[in-house]
């Protein structure tokens, strides 16, 4: 039978592989050759080794600023969001009447843009601050830190939520019977059956949420825009800015989007890790 | 205990409750700040509107023609829909394909596929925007093959999982009565996958309606979408009009409102696969 197949693979296979070759296959390996060379234009790009990668690493203020920052973010705004999620979860899985409402209003935020999350909780967060401190989100890269965790929160609380809800939901309910029966308290059996039952749960939803706050642009684009002066800037803006806005520094660019390749690769490794080590289980 | 159970259920519905109103707020703040004249947005934003600062309908109809917003929100929902229908219908062929077929060359381009997904878009982002300028895909037409090539990882992904629970009997069945592999498909496979189809269409629908920086490098100068354009209403004109930033905003959130309220089943059913399985 598979004979018959194979003149079908122009048909079957080719569309959506050209589409993938001239969208991703070509682009990635022309942005590793020129991640070592410097070019103002692809066609007069010249070869210069390491330099490229050297000078992301010298450069304090750039591009290892931008990755410190997205890592404060990332640590507060993983454990912030999961934390709430899950507590969520748990009061919408206790079987009380009419919570289909609150899950409705707590994913929605999910389906909004990154660019008009950032414009919505910009008009919010301003008119606070104005208010309480006369400035603006601007003023200080604490304020905009802040703001990009509470507005990562708000979009992504919901959507955490709702695979934390599914986890739970899996749980059987003899096994809760039978906690109860052994008088085991609540806090017991979160600790001893909700918790360890969930686990794949958490190792998703914590690494979804990290890789989330690594690729993070629109949001930080529309809410801050990087000010005060790229403090506030995380990798994804800080590449983007040192391809289009410093002429010259293209291939520094690229250089700065490998080495952020390479810690998303080994983010997802880990998970891998992480995941396959509990399947054996 | 009946008692006791009853005022801690009543405490779960009120912490529920402020909750969602503070979730809701923002949203609400953007409504009600839609109505008010500019000059009342960034110094009260909290105000009701009232006699002074209320202008009715004339954000809207200001922002609507001022940034050609109608046009935006036609390219997203061609490029949306377009993109949508090429992914679903071309991935799940390749998907069927590179299943039932077992070779050196598709299992390659499965792994190939794989490896792609943790890419992220800076990696090709400037790259690839060259490749479209020179392939002539720099257009709203063309931007679909794009995100046909940037679907495909995760689709493939998916429904190749969903393929190989299908039964082989079923498909030698359809072959069986004359079809050729394509008619066999389109009849016997196609159909079959309509759960997933959904899933995934859901989860393209999302990403492409929500995406600002593909449509900014690639068509943004020509062609804005509605993020595109809503961005370019802050950043392309020397102040910004809060009034129409505010009523564009909510003209863009009605539509994912009304997707959000019409197939609510379908997109959570869609983010627990998604989340799970990718």
């Amino acid at each position: 039978m598979q004979k018959n197949y194979k003149k079908y693979f122009p048909i079957f296979v080719l569309p959506t592989l050209l589409a993938f070759i001239i969208a991703f296959v070509i682009p990635f390996f022309m942005g590793l050759y020129l991640s070592f060379c410097n070019f103002k234009t692809i066609g007069s790009a010249k070869w210069v080794g390491l330099s490229n990668y050297l000078y992301v690493f010298r450069d304090s203020a750039g591009f290892l600023s931008a990755l410190w920052f997205t890592v404060k973010v990332a640590i507060v705004g993983v454990v912030s969001t999961n934390v709430l999620a899950f507590a969520l979860a748990l009061l919408l899985t206790k079987g009380l009447k009419g919570t289909n409402v609150y899950r409705t209003i707590f994913f929605m935020p999910n389906l909004i843009g990154g660019i008009i999350l950032g414009y919505i909780w910009q008009l919010l967060l301003n008119g606070i601050l104005i208010r309480v401190a006369g400035v603006d989100l601007t003023f200080n890269s604490t304020f905009g830190y802040w703001g990009i965790i509470i507005l990562y929160n708000w979009q992504k609380i919901g959507y955490l939520m709702i695979i934390y809800i599914a986890g739970i939901q899996s749980i059987s309910g003899d096994i809760l019977e039978a906690a109860k029966i052994d008088g085991a308290n609540y806090v017991q059996t979160l600790k001893k059956i909700i918790i360890p039952l969930v686990m794949t749960s958490i190792t998703t939803c914590t690494f979804l949420a990290l890789t989330d706050c690594f690729k993070m642009y629109d949001q930080n684009l529309a809410l801050t825009g990087g000010a005060p002066a790229n403090q506030t800037a995380m990798l994804a803006m800080d590449i983007f800015n040192t391809y289009y806005n410093r002429t010259g520094f293209a291939g520094v660019g690229q250089a700065k989007a490998v080495v952020f390749t390479v810690l998303v690769l080994v983010i997802s490794l880990i998970q891998l890790r992480i995941t396959q080590s509990k399947e054996v289980e | 205990m009946q008692e006791k159970r009853k005022a801690a259920n009543i405490l779960i519905y009120v912490i529920l409750t402020i909750l969602s109103v503070i979730f809701i707020i923002p949203i609400a703040l953007v409504i009600m700040n839609s109505l008010k004249n500019k000059l009342y947005i960034s110094t009260s934003p909290f105000a009701l509107p009232n006699s002074e600062s209320f202008r009715g309908l004339k954000n809207y109809i200001e922002g609507l023609t001022k940034i050609h917003f109608m046009d935006s929100i036609g390219y997203s929902l061609f490029i949306t829909v377009v993109s949508v229908i090429m992914i679903i219908v071309f991935c799940s062929m390749t998907a069927w394909y590179i299943t039932r077929v077992k070779n050196k060359l598709t299992s390659f381009i499965y792994f190939m596929f794989i490896a792609s997904m943790v890419v992220p878009f800076q990696m090709v982002m400037y790259t690839m925007t060259k490749v479209a300028n020179m392939t002539h895909l720099d257009n709203f037409v063309g931007i679909n093959v794009l995100y046909l090539g940037f679907g495909s990882s995760m689709a493939v992904f998916m429904f190749t999982g969903f393929v190989k629970g299908i039964p082989i009997e079923l498909e030698e069945a359809g072959l069986i009565d004359g079809c050729n592999p394509l008619t066999m498909f389109v009849k016997v496979v196609f159909p079959v996958l309509k759960p997933i189809s959904i899933t995934i269409a859901i989860l393209n629908a999302m990403w492409i309606w929500n995406d600002f920086l593909l449509p900014y490098l690639i068509i943004g100068t020509k062609y804005r979408t509605i993020p595109v354009a809503i961005q370019y209403l802050r950043s392309g004109y020397g102040s910004i009009d809060y009034g129409h930033l505010m009523a564009t905003i909510v003209i863009a959130l009605i539509p994912i409102v009304i997707f959000y309220f019409m197939c609510q089943k379908y997109i959570i059913e869609g983010i627990v696969a998604g989340a799970v399985k990718g």
